[in-house]
C-alpha cells in the first residue's frame, strides 16, 4: 500500500477503493451472472421442450392417469386424473414416513439403552447391530430384505403362522387387525373427553404439589382416568368401536385383518433397522453426555432409580439428543424415496411414471421437490417446536 | 510418569471368569434373564445362518462373477492401467505413513494388512501376486518415508512431504488418464467402467470436488454480502430439502433439456456432478457449524495485524474451522460412499448395479441372498474402517482437546 492512498483517502476516498460501493458492484455483478445462466438455462428448456413437443403449465395433471397403483390408501382406479395419482403416492409416503419415524424411535431407543447396559452380552449384541447396519447402504439392505426375504417367503398356503395369529407369505404381512364400525366416532370423541379430563386431574395435582407439597402418582392417575373413560366407552357402545378381524385364508391370499404387501414390508423394515443404528447412536451420546455426577447427585438427595433417570437424567440427555435426532427423522423421510428400487410406489416412483407417460419433466420435478421440502419442513417444525419444549424443561 | 495433581485410579482386580460372568451378565435377575433370551436368540441366529451358509448357500455365483463384480466390463487386456492406480496409490500410501505418522498410520496398517491377507486367498495367481507387491510397496513406502522424515541440515524431510503432498493431488487426474486413455494409450469409454471400481471413482471425486465447494458455500452462507448470503442459503436448503435419488434422476433427465448437447455427457460425469452437487449442500452445513465456533477474536487479532479478510478467512479462521469439523466431513464421507449405490438405480453398473445385473443371469437365478450379502460386506468393510479411521484422525489432530 503505497503512502500517496492513505493521503488521498483523507480527504475523499475515490469510489474504485471505497469498500461499500464495491461490494455493491459486486454484488450486483454476481446477480447479473446469476440471471444470465437462468436466462440461459430457461431459453434452453424452452427451445427443448419446443423441440420435443411439450406444454408448459400444470394442466397436463387433469387428464385420465390410466396406470394402476398397487397400494393405495384412498380409492384409486386408473381413470382417475393425475392429480389423485400423485395424491395416493403422497399417501403411500405419508404412511411410510409416519410409521417408520415411530418404529425407528422405539428400536433407536431400546438400542441405544441397550449399547450401555451393565449386561456384557446385552451390550456387544447391540453395539453388533449398530456396527452392521450402519456401515452397509440402505439401498443393499432393502433390496436383501425385498429380494432375499420377503419374496422369498412360502406361499399362501405353507405361510408361516406366528403366534397372534401373524402370517409371513410371498403375498406379504398378514395380521390380525381392528377395523373401526360405525360407533368409532362416538368412541373417539369419548376418548378425547377422557383424556382431557386425565390432563386436567394431571395439572390439578401438580399445582397442589406445588402448594402443599402433597405427592401423587399423577402420570399414573390420569392415564387410568383415560383408560377408565375409554373401557366404559367401549362396554356402553352397542357395536363395540373395533372390531377384531382375524385374517383367513381365502384362495390364493388372505380375507380380512392387516395387510401389507411385500414392497412396504420391505422399505418400511430396511427403513427401520437402518435410522435405527443412527437414533442408537444419538441416544447413547446423549446419555453418557450427561455427567456422571448427575445421577450420583440425585441419588445422594435420595431420589429413587426412576426418579433419576426421569427428572435429573432424562431431560438433559434430550437436549442433546432431539436436534441430531430430528436430522434422522428427515433422513429417513427423504430416503423412503428408495423405494422405487423395489417398486412401492410412493411419491417419488408415481412421479416417475406420470413424468415418464406425459413427459412434462420440469413441472413435475417442481412438484417432487415440493413436497419433499414441504415434509421436510413440517417435520423439522414440529420437532423445534418439541426442542423448544425441552429446554425449558431444562431451565 | 504420575506427576502432582494427577489422580491414579483404583488397583486392578483380579480377572476371575466365574466372577466375571456374575458381575457381567448375571447381577440381577432381569439381567440373568435377558442374558438368557439373548443366548437362546443368539444360538437359533447362528445355528440358522450356519446351516444356510454351509448346506444351501452356492458362492460359485460370487466367484465366477468376481472380476464382474470388481471391475465391470474393463476390457481384460487393458487390466494392467487399474492395477497401475492401484500400485501407485499403494506407493504413496506408504510414503505418506512414514512420513506423517500419527495420520496415516492407521490406513496404512489396514491398507497393508488387507492386501497380504487378500494375496492369501485362492484367486488367479497374477492377482494375487499383485496384491502382495501392493502390500509390499506399501511396507516399502513406509520404511522409505520414515527414512525421509528424518530431519536433515538441508531440509529434505519438509521437501519430501511437499512432493510426497503434490503426488496426492495428482494421482486423481492420473487415475482419470489412464482409465480413459487417450493420446498413446487406447481410449476406454466410461460405459465400461463397473463394479466396486466405478463405486470407489464415483465416491472419491464427488469427495474432492465436493469439498471445496462446500468451503465456499458455507463461506457464502456467513458472507456480509445479502446477495450472495441469500444465493448459498437457497441453495443448501434447497438441495438438503429434496432426496439424494431426485438429485441424480435430474442430472439424468434434466441436463440434455437445459445444456445444449447435454445428451452427450456420459452417464457417469452426470452422476458425479450430481453427488458433488449434493454433498457439498451438506459440507457447507458442517463447515459453517465450524465457522461458527471460532471466536470473533481470531477474526479481529488477524486484522488488526493487517491481514486482509482472505488472508484472514484462509490462513486464521478456515484452517481451525476445518480441524474441527474433521469428523463430520469423514462421516458425511462415508455416507457420500454408501450413497454411491443409488447410481444402481438410475442405470449405472456400480458394484450394487453389477450385482443386480448378475441376479438377473439365468444360471443363478434364486441366488439373491449370496451376491447382496457379499455386495453389503465389500460396502461394509470399506465403509468400518473409514470410520475406524476417522475415530484415529480424531484422536490423532486432538480434537477437542485444544
Amino acid at each position: 500500500m503505497s503512502v500517496r492512498g492513505t493521503t488521498a483517502g483523507a480527504t475523499s476516498i475515490p469510489f474504485w477503493r471505497n469498500v461499500r460501493v464495491l461490494s455493491w458492484i459486486g454484488q450486483a455483478a454476481f446477480l447479473l451472472l446469476v440471471a444470465l445462466v437462468a436466462a440461459w438455462l430457461y431459453g434452453n428448456v424452452t427451445a427443448g421442450m419446443q423441440r420435443i413437443g411439450i406444454g408448459g403449465g400444470y394442466g397436463f395433471l387433469n387428464q385420465s392417469a390410466g396406470f394402476e397403483i398397487g397400494v393405495k390408501p384412498v380409492p384409486y382406479t386408473p381413470q382417475d386424473s393425475y392429480w389423485r395419482a400423485f395424491l395416493v403416492g403422497v399417501l403411500n409416503t405419508l404412511s411410510v414416513t409416519v410409521l417408520g419415524i415411530v418404529l425407528a424411535t422405539i428400536l433407536g431407543l431400546l438400542m441405544g439403552i441397550a449399547q450401555l447396559s451393565s449386561n456384557w452380552l446385552i451390550a456387544r449384541l447391540a453395539q453388533a447391530y449398530v456396527a452392521i447396519f450402519r456401515n452397509t447402504p440402505l439401498l443393499v439392505q432393502l433390496l436383501f430384505w425385498y429380494l432375499a426375504v420377503f419374496l422369498r417367503l412360502p406361499r399362501v398356503q405353507e405361510a408361516i403362522a406366528l403366534p397372534g395369529p401373524i402370517y409371513l407369505s410371498n403375498r406379504g404381512v398378514t395380521m390380525v387387525g381392528l377395523v373401526p364400525t360405525e360407533s368409532f366416532g362416538v368412541w373417539l370423541l369419548l376418548v378425547l373427553v377422557g383424556v382431557a379430563a386425565g390432563a386436567a386431574l394431571w395439572y390439578f395435582l401438580r399445582r397442589a404439589q406445588e402448594r402443599t407439597g402433597l405427592q401423587s402418582p399423577r402420570f399414573l392417575l390420569a392415564l387410568l382416568v383415560v383408560a377408565l373413560v375409554a373401557v366404559a366407552g367401549w362396554l356402553v357402545l352397542a357395536p363395540s368401536p373395533l372390531a377384531v378381524e382375524v385374517p383367513e385364508r381365502r384362495g390364493l391370499n388372505f380375507r380380512g385383518g392387516w395387510q401389507f404387501v411385500p414392497e412396504y414390508a420391505a422399505l418400511l423394515l430396511g427403513l427401520v433397522v437402518y435410522t435405527g443404528t443412527f437414533i442408537a447412536e444419538n441416544v447413547r451420546a446423549g446419555i453418557q453426555g450427561v455427567a456422571r455426577g448427575q445421577t450420583e447427585a440425585a441419588q445422594a438427595l435420595g431420589l429413587s432409580r426412576g426418579q433419576v433417570l426421569r427428572l435429573v437424567v432424562l431431560p438433559q440427555a434430550l437436549r442433546i439428543i432431539i436436534p441430531p435426532t430430528t436430522s434422522q427423522y428427515l433422513n429417513l423421510a427423504k430416503n423412503s424415496s428408495l423405494a422405487i428400487a423395489i417398486g412401492f410406489p410412493d411419491l417419488f416412483n408415481v412421479s416417475r411414471t406420470i413424468t415418464n407417460q406425459t413427459g412434462q419433466v420440469i413441472q413435475m420435478i417442481g412438484l417432487i421437490m415440493a413436497s419433499y421440502l414441504a415434509i421436510s419442513l413440517t417435520t423439522s417444525l414440529l420437532m423445534n417446536l418439541y426442542n423448544r419444549r425441552v429446554r425449558l424443561v431444562e431451565r | 510418569m504420575a506427576t502432582i495433581g494427577e489422580t491414579l485410579g483404583p488397583p486392578r482386580e483380579r480377572i476371575d471368569p466365574l466372577r466375571w460372568v456374575r458381575q457381567n451378565l448375571f447381577n440381577s435377575w432381569y439381567n440373568g434373564l435377558l442374558t438368557l433370551l439373548a443366548l437362546a436368540l443368539l444360538a437359533a441366529l447362528l445355528r440358522s445362518v450356519l446351516t444356510w451358509a454351509l448346506s444351501q448357500a452356492d458362492w460359485a455365483v460370487v466367484a465366477v462373477n468376481l472380476r464382474l463384480l470388481m471391475v465391470g466390463t474393463f476390457p481384460s487386456e487393458q487390466i494392467w492401467r487399474v492395477w497401475l492406480c492401484v500400485l501407485l496409490a499403494a506407493t504413496l500410501l506408504g510414503l505418506s505413513w512414514g512420513l506423517w505418522p500419527n495420520v496415516a498410520r492407521a490406513v496404512g496398517a489396514a491398507a497393508c494388512a488387507a492386501s497380504f491377507l487378500l494375496a492369501l486367498l485362492p484367486f488367479a495367481p497374477t492377482s494375487r501376486g499383485l496384491l502382495a507387491l501392493c502390500g509390499a510397496l506399501i511396507l516399502g513406502g513406509m520404511i522409505a518415508g520414515r527414512r525421509l522424515s528424518i530431519p536433515r541440515a538441508d531440509g529434505t524431510g519438509r521437501r519430501a512431504g511437499a512432493w510426497v503432498a503434490g503426488a496426492w493431488l495428482l494421482l486423481l487426474p492420473l487415475v482419470i488418464y489412464l482409465l480413459r486413455g487417450g493420446l498413446v494409450l487406447p481410449a476406454i469409454p466410461t460405459s465400461r467402467w463397473g463394479g466396486l471400481l466405478l463405486t470407489l471413482l464415483l465416491a472419491i471425486v464427488a469427495i474432492v470436488f465436493s469439498f471445496p465447494l462446500g468451503v465456499l458455500l458455507a463461506i457464502g452462507r456467513r458472507s456480509s454480502l445479502p446477495v450472495i448470503r441469500l444465493f448459498c442459503t437457497l441453495y443448501i436448503e434447497l438441495i438438503r430439502g429434496v432426496p439424494l435419488i431426485t438429485v441424480l434422476f435430474m442430472m439424468q433427465i434434466m441436463l440434455p433439456l437445459f445444456v445444449p448437447g447435454g445428451e452427450s455427457i456420459d452417464n457417469v460425469a452426470r452422476a458425479m456432478v450430481g453427488f458433488t452437487i449434493f454433498t457439498a449442500a451438506y459440507i457447507a452445513e458442517n463447515v459453517r457449524g465450524g465457522l461458527q465456533a471460532i471466536p470473533r477474536g481470531q477474526e479481529e487479532a488477524a486484522r488488526a495485524l493487517g491481514l486482509n479478510p482472505l488472508l484472514t478467512m484462509g490462513m486464521i479462521v478456515l484452517p481451525q474451522a476445518l480441524r474441527i469439523v474433521i469428523p463430520a466431513n469423514v462421516g458425511q464421507f462415508i455416507s457420500l460412499f454408501k450413497d454411491t449405490s443409488l447410481v444402481a438405480v438410475a442405470g449405472l453398473l456400480d458394484l450394487l448395479g453389477i450385482a443386480r445385473s448378475v441376479l438377473a443371469q439365468s444360471e443363478f437365478l434364486g441366488r439373491q441372498s449370496e451376491v447382496l450379502l457379499f455386495v453389503a460386506l465389500v460396502y461394509w468393510v470399506f465403509a468400518y474402517s473409514l470410520t475406524y479411521v476417522s475415530r484415529r484422525l480424531e484422536e490423532a489432530l486432538g480434537v477437542g482437546q485444544r
